[in-house]
Parts: structure tokens; sequence; C-alpha cells
């Protein structure tokens, strides 16, 4: 906006503002309430969670055009302040001033969808309770217009007594309005608070409101019939076989683009991280220095990083079509399969991401309100066949599965690695059904979920919302994950060979002796100790497994290569129980430390990710423990 | 009581079948789903369901016809056959 402000990195601006009036969006989910957010602030967000919780903390700054700053809080939607999920917990207490760590906001302004009237009069006729002064902004005015809606806007501010302005928030200049009646509501400084006299609404309560809200509804407004467009998509995208199958086309083309858009710049990522690994392996003498920040360093954060376009293409999928409206119908056209194992029908796109990262997966989490469901989903997340788990299973495949068709043309190999997949969904699916009755045995949450107009997604949302999952996979997990590479690097580096080492360097090394004091635990299903010293510095990576074998079995090439090499020397070292029996490990072992950072940062405490690292390894070790022997068997 | 029995003209909203039209008489009275009653009562409330709303049943899931998607007046919610069938219906003829 102004000059002076629009090059400003957010923290100074807010440190410098922080006696300036604070603001607070509210609004329905689904109002446009985050495009209006974005309208207000650009790129002065910062993004982060609430002190304690997982919910979301968005805010922003921006300056009046009377040329006042003023802070900005994007809350969580909600249809009311009786707070139900974490989400609305947040709503509800910043609104009342009562949230730790926040101060009450000066304005209120409610968003409301003003195709979509009904349900947010209700909310404003209770926000009005609380005593802040209070605006309310008709957002998408323009698409009201088109459809035909008539808001009376000035007998509408009268009725409820609140200011209302109309937005536009995708337009340029949009938000003229609003900003003029915060600027008039900010004159004198001080905004006037009135006394705060909301409760928990009963029933009751909701009804007169409801009530009233009606009538001012129907004194305001005028509303063509239904608006057509919407239903006539909906007949094709929630038709009962139409609708599956534009969603499964959907997700094939997503899984497409994840794979196959993301592969040239994957690789890109790749040799850039290896060229820099060699341009500072060359600058450096060989030493400690040198592994650490080559082997251990670029090494351990390039492994996570090579993942990000995955996840960013992931994401643009998921913040467009949720943006465009179709999520919620996805939600509706799977639920009945997620509910079956106690999940929420939006628990369907987190872990359907699992299978490009859990990370992103498991990020992708916090569209699902209630905690329980959100929880239940991100321990299950992980089982899904993660795009890392490939690299093994293709080595392992190659090595040990003939190439041949069986069944009249199904590639054995091909049916193999689908059976895998197949194993991590069932086990998902399988393990949020006994956590949800068994663990968790209070009473299901219900599902009532609003199927939102059909909407055009704006590109500078999507972009901004790209940028902010983005920089929040690469700062947040970025820390832990290097923290652990030092660590993985650590034990895989000390104590150094002996001078006259005939093994490789790894075998001497705290790895080595964890792989070698690990051997008798894993002997009985079936691991010799060259897999056991590998499974340590996988802990990075599951893809590291593969490299980490090659070091061990000292073959000379690297990267793709040595999988190429692996294949004769393992299907000639090892047994086909034990390659079996590795192969459901993998389906099940938490082996990814970047995946526990994420959970941690997601759950806000170490103890989902403990009990995640714990039954997942209990399952890897069970399952393989019975692979093992069941194979054993038959083939002995 | 006479809301729970089904007779020609009120039905539950969670036994409906695509096109179901008419008004909303009421919530019951009785717990129907195993859940919460208050609690998805409010929630029913806070997404239209009040007496006297208008009701269309637009669609059903494609397995077990479940969920089913309702247009409420101006919106349309999506819900588990189960948790609609707090929901009692005044059948529009025709």
């Amino acid at each position: 906006m102004t000059a002076c402000h629009a090059g400003a990195p957010p923290q100074t601006s807010d440190a410098a503002d922080l006696s300036a009036p604070a603001i607070a969006l509210v609004g329905c989910p689904n109002c446009g309430k985050t495009a209006l957010f974005n309208a207000l602030t650009g790129s002065r967000q910062k993004v982060a969670n609430y002190a304690g919780v997982t919910v979301e903390r968005k805010e922003g700054s921006f300056r009046t055009p009377a040329g006042r700053p003023v802070r900005v809080l994007d809350l969580p939607g909600t249809y009311s302040l009786r707070a139900r999920s974490p989400d609305e917990e947040v709503t509800r207490d910043v609104v009342l001033g009562r949230r730790g760590g926040e101060t009450a906001p000066d304005i209120l302004v409610c968003v409301a969808d003003a195709t979509n009237l009904r349900l947010v009069l209700r909310l404003v006729l209770e926000l009005k309770s609380v005593g802040t002064p209070l605006v309310l902004a008709l957002n998408m005015m323009d698409i009201a217009k088109r459809q035909g809606v008539e808001i009376n806007v000035e007998r509408l501010s009268a009725e409820l007594g609140v200011p209302v302005v109309p937005s536009v928030a995708v337009r340029r200049g949009g938000t003229q309005a609003l900003l003029q009646e915060i600027d008039k509501l900010c004159l004198g400084g001080e905004t006037l608070r009135g006394s705060n006299s909301w409760h928990p609404l009963e029933a009751g309560e909701l009804r007169a409101l409801h009530r009233e809200a009606e009538r001012i509804l129907k004194a305001c407004s005028f509303r063509p019939a239904d608006n057509t467009l919407t239903g006539r998509i909906d007949r094709v995208l929630l038709h009962p076989v139409l609708g599956t199958a534009v969603l499964l086309l959907i997700l094939f083309l997503m899984f497409q683009a994840v794979f196959a858009w993301a592969e040239p710049v994957m690789d890109l990522i790749e040799g850039s991280i290896g060229d820099l690994g060699a341009l500072i392996g060359g600058l450096l003498p060989d030493g400690l220095l040198r592994s650490l920040l080559v082997d251990g360093i670029i090494a351990g954060v390039g492994s996570v990083l090579v993942f990000l376009p995955q996840i960013l293409i992931l994401f643009f999928f998921i913040i467009l079509l949720e943006d465009f409206g179709y999520m919620a119908r996805a939600a509706f056209l799977m639920d009945k399969i997620m509910g079956g194992a106690g999940l929420h029908g939006r628990a369907f796109i987190p872990l359907l991401s699992s299978f490009a990262c859990a990370i992103p997966g498991v990020m992708a989490t916090r569209v699902i309100d209630s905690k329980r469901d959100r929880l239940a989903t991100i321990l299950v997340a992980p089982l899904t066949t993660c795009s890392a788990r490939i690299p093994v299973y293709t080595l392992i495949i190659a090595a040990f599965v003939p190439n041949t068709t069986v069944w009249g043309g199904f590639g054995l190999q091909g049916l193999t690695m689908f059976g895998l997949y197949a194993t991590g969904i069932l086990a998902a699916l399988l393990v949020a059904a006994v956590l949800k009755r068994l663990v968790w045995r209070e009473q299901p949450e219900p599902f009532l979920m609003e199927l939102p107009s059909y909407k055009r997604p704006s590109l500078r949302n999507v972009a901004l919302g790209l940028w902010q999952r983005g920089t929040i996979f690469l700062k947040r997990a970025g820390t832990i994950i290097l923290t652990l590479s030092i660590v993985v690097w650590f034990l895989c580096t000390f104590p150094a060979p002996p001078a006259d080492a005939t093994a490789p360097a790894i075998d001497y090394a705290f790895a080595g002796m964890i792989g070698h004091w690990l051997e008798p635990v894993l002997a009985p299903i079936g691991f010799n100790w060259q897999i056991a010293i590998a499974l340590v510095p996988g802990l990075a990576a599951r893809e590291v497994m593969v490299s980490a074998l090659g070091t061990i079995y000292a073959v000379a090439e690297t990267g793709d290569a040595a999988a190429g090499a692996l294949e004769p020397l393992l299907a000639a070292q090892w047994s086909l129980p034990t390659a079996l029996a590795l192969l459901a490990w993998y389906v099940f072992a938490p082996q990814c430390i970047a995946t526990l950072a994420v959970v941690k940062r997601e759950t806000n405490s170490w103890r989902w990710p403990t009990i995640l690292f714990l039954y997942m390894l209990v399952l890897a070790y069970t399952a393989s423990y019975a692979v093992f022997h069941i194979s054993s068997a038959l083939l002995g | 009581m006479s809301l729970l029995t089904n007779t020609s003209s009120t039905v539950r909203l969670g036994g409906g079948r695509r096109g179901l039209r008419g008004h909303v008489a009421g919530l019951s009275p009785v717990d129907v789903s195993g859940i919460n009653r208050d609690e998805l009562e409010r929630r029913l409330i806070e997404m239209g369901f009040i007496e006297g709303a208008r009701i269309e049943l637009l669609h059903e899931g494609p397995f077990g016809r479940d969920p089913i998607a309702v247009r409420v007046d101006d919106t349309t919610v999506a819900l588990r056959r189960r948790d609609a069938n707090l929901v009692i219906v005044t059948v529009q003829e025709g």
C-alpha cells in the first residue's frame, strides 16, 4: 500500500506497530475470509501456531487510507462461538479476549459470503453480544450481483445495528469501503468497547437468534431461485458413478503430476546438492569438517529437500481444489469408506497425500476439525506407501522376485509392488479402526459439512498458500532434520576406523556397534548384521538404506548405479525369506525422522511421535517375524 | 410424540431418498444415533436445520447411499444418515 511499508519485513513492522489497533477476521468456513486477509495484508503475513495448540495463527499488517497502521488476525472459520474444535476454541477465546498471549481485538470484522447470508447473520447477532466494535463485510459482492442477489446494505446495517460494507477481496480496490470503515471506527484512537454479555448458547437461544436472522434476511435481501450453476456441476461431480469416476480421474492426475512433473525438478535438486557437496568437498581438506558438511549436513538435509517439489505440487492441487470448493465434495464421496475406519471424510486427502510423502499428508490433516479424528489420521498416514519406500522396494523386488508373468499377463514384480501398496492402505484403515474403537471410545463425532458453491480459484491465493506451505516445511521440519542429520552422521562416523581397517568404516562406528548390538534382536525376523547396520542411517530417510547397503557391501558405485550393482550381491547373499521380511518391515517401519519431526510440530508434543514410532515398530517387527517364519516354512 | 411416528406426511431425514422435498417439522426429542444428542441438535441448528426450513435431498453418497447432501434453504449440507435421523421432515407432496 504505502511505499514506506511495502518493503518492510513483517517482523520489523509488527514490532513498530504493537500499539496499533488490532482487528480480527471472523466468519463461517468458505466465506472468503482468507482471500480478504490476503487482499488486506498482501505478503505482509506471519504464519505460526497459537501458543500451546497446533492451530495455525495468521497475522498481518496494513495501513488504512488515513495512514493508520493496523494489525490483523485471520481467525479460524466457525459457525458460532460455541467452540467444538481446537480451531474454533481459538476463535472464541481470541474474540472474547481470554486467550493467553493474545490481546483482545479492538475491532471484529465479520466476513460474510454475500451469496449466502443466512448462517452468518446468526453469527453476527452472537458476535454483537461480545461488545467489541463490529463491522460486517459482505464479501464476494460481485458474485452475489451476478447471481441476482440484492442486498439493501443500509437497511441491513440498521437492522443489525452494526456497520455493513460490501467488499470484493479478489479485486483491486475491493476492500476500500472496509478500510474506510476501519478508519472511522479508529477515529479518536481508542475504539469504544461495550460490555460483554456472551455466554454459550443453548438450543432454544440458537433457535431464537436464527429466527431473528431469518427475519432480517427477509427484510433486507432478495434472492432469486437457487444458484443453478453449482447445482448443475454437482449433478455430475456428486453423481454416484460419474462423480466417483471424476474423483478417480483427478486423483490419477494428481499422482501423475506428483511423480512425473516433480521428477525433473527433483533430479535437478539432487544434482545441485551433489554438486554443492562436491564443490565444498573440493574446497576443504579431507577431514572431519568436510565429512560433517558433505556427508552429514548437505546429504542429510538434501535428502529431505529433494521432496520439496512433490510437496509443492501436491499442495498446489490441494489448495486449488479447496478454493474451487471440490474438497468438500471429495470428502462427501469418500466419507463412507473413511467412516468405516472411524475416520472423517476429510481424512481422505491427507491419506492420499501420504502416498507422495507423509510430511504433506500430516500437514494436510489441518482440514479435519475434530481433534481425535485428526490425531487418528496423523497416526495412520505414515502407513500409506510414500515415495521414499520405492527405491528400497524396487531394489529388493528386482533382486528377489522373478520377472515373470502370472495369471495371464500380470508381471509378478508389478503385482508384488501393488501388494505392498495395498497392504499399506489396509493397514492404515485397520489401525484407524482399532484406534477409534479401542482407544478413543467416546461417542463418534457427527459429520456435518457445508458444501460451498463453486468458485473460481484466485491464482494469488494459491500462490500465497503454496509459499506458506513451502516455508513451513523448510523452516520447521528443516531445523529438526538438520539436527538429526548431524546425529546420524555422528553415529556413522565415530569412532574412526583403525589405520589397518579392512571392513568399511561404518562397521567400526557407533552405527556399526548399534547394528551388531541389534543383530540378535533382529535375527528372529531374518535380518543379518548388514541390514541391521543399514537401518541406522536409514533412519534419516528410508531411501538412504539403499546407499547404506552399498557402503556396507563395499559397492564402488553410488546412487542409482549402486542399486544395480547391489542386486546380484543381495540375491546371492540373502535368503528369499530375509528379503520378504525386509519388505514387510518397510511397509510398517517408522524409519523417517522427518515425518516424526513434522508429527511433533503438528501435534505440539513428543507424545504422539513417540506413540507413532513405537506402534509402527511393533507392527513392523510382528509382520517381518510372521513373513520370515511363514515363508521359511513354505520354502524350506 | 406424534413427531416420532412415520405418518404419511412426516419422515426422518435419515431415511429419505433422493428427491425428497419438504420442511423441517422439528428435531427429534430422543437420542437416535448414539451420539450426544444435545450437541448434534445445536450443530444442526447452526447449519440451518430449524423448524420450517425448506429441505431437499439432493444427492446420496456412492457407497450405501450414505452420506446425503441436503439443501437447507440456501445452504447445501452434507451429513450422515445416522445424524440426519434427528431431523423430522414434513414431506411436500408432488
